[in-house]
């Protein structure tokens, strides 16, 4: 118990990963549950981010190099590039169907 | 208790009672802004991890930039007119087991591993000039391919979005 306590003192790198861990099934559950796309959406970008604190979590304790962070802001760029496009295509759903409902969307034209 | 400790459990809290609040709120405006508040405490994060250009990166793009865009996709499909806001969940319980178990054992696995982890790395005080400097040099491929997808996705984000001319 006294080990617990002072591991929970000493925030480390497990921290950090347990707390992107939470992060990350937290965005599952949104895309699993969720029927609207733009909440879809946000449950990929609470991924995306939980995947970035590892990166960079590993770039600051375990490697001390710099690399983590490169991905990372390669990540972040991507996740820029699918938030654009995605919500393009949720626009362009919304107008020809009046909907985003991702449980009745099952065509691609109408 | 030292400072690093009370600042990591300040956002450690943030982070996560925001992104429960946006997975659980019924109303997707408050999903939104919550969605502002985890983000804000990932820069939180970086800032913790000596990763100061990151975290400035994280405010401007995600903050300033994706939820900006997300807010505006709220407000383009909910009708207004039928205060159709809400969204609702299904598959409520296989999907708290799924994820529940991811958790469990993404935690477990956490815990149990022993990392080699040490704090003692020289970091250095600022990181954009180390950055750029590996961007051109080490990683310049995937930096020359990021550009062109950055390119690509403006071009068919527009062309998606326009609307078109009925005839």
């Amino acid at each position: 118990m006294q080990e617990f306590l002072n591991w929970l003192r000493t925030p480390g790198l497990t921290h950090f990963l347990i707390v992107s861990g939470m992060l990350f099934s937290f965005g599952v559950f949104a895309v699993l549950t969720r029927r609207n796309a733009i909440m879809v959406l946000m449950g990929i970008e609470l991924i995306l981010n939980a995947a970035n604190i590892n990166f960079i979590a590993f770039s600051r304790y375990s490697t001390g190099t710099l690399d983590g962070q490169v991905i990372a802001i390669f990540v972040i760029i991507l996740a820029a590039a699918e938030a654009a496009i995605a919500l393009a295509i949720v626009l362009n759903i919304y107008q020809n169907f009046n909907t985003v409902n991702v449980d009745e969307l099952n065509r691609l034209r109408d | 208790m030292d400072l690093f400790t009370i600042i990591f459990y300040a956002f450690a809290f943030l982070a996560l009672g925001a992104g429960a609040v946006v997975v659980f709120s019924k109303n997707i405006v408050h999903a939104a802004f919550a969605l502002l508040f985890a983000f804000f405490a990932v820069a939180g994060f970086y800032v913790l991890l000596m990763a100061d250009f990151l975290a400035i990166t994280q405010l401007m793009i995600y903050v300033g930039g994706i939820l900006v865009l997300v807010i505006f996709g709220v407000m383009l499909t909910s009708n207004v007119i039928s205060v159709d806001m809400k969204t609702g969940t299904v598959q409520a319980m296989p999907a708290v087991l799924l994820s529940a178990a991811l958790a469990g054992m993404l935690v477990g696995m956490f815990w149990s591993t022993d990392w080699n982890a040490s704090s003692q790395h020289a970091m250095p005080e600022t990181t954009g000039k180390s950055l750029g400097t590996m961007l051109l040099t080490t990683y310049v491929l995937p930096f020359e391919i990021a550009s062109v997808v950055l390119l690509v996705a403006l071009v068919g984000a527009a062309m998606i979005a326009r609307r078109e001319k009925k005839e």
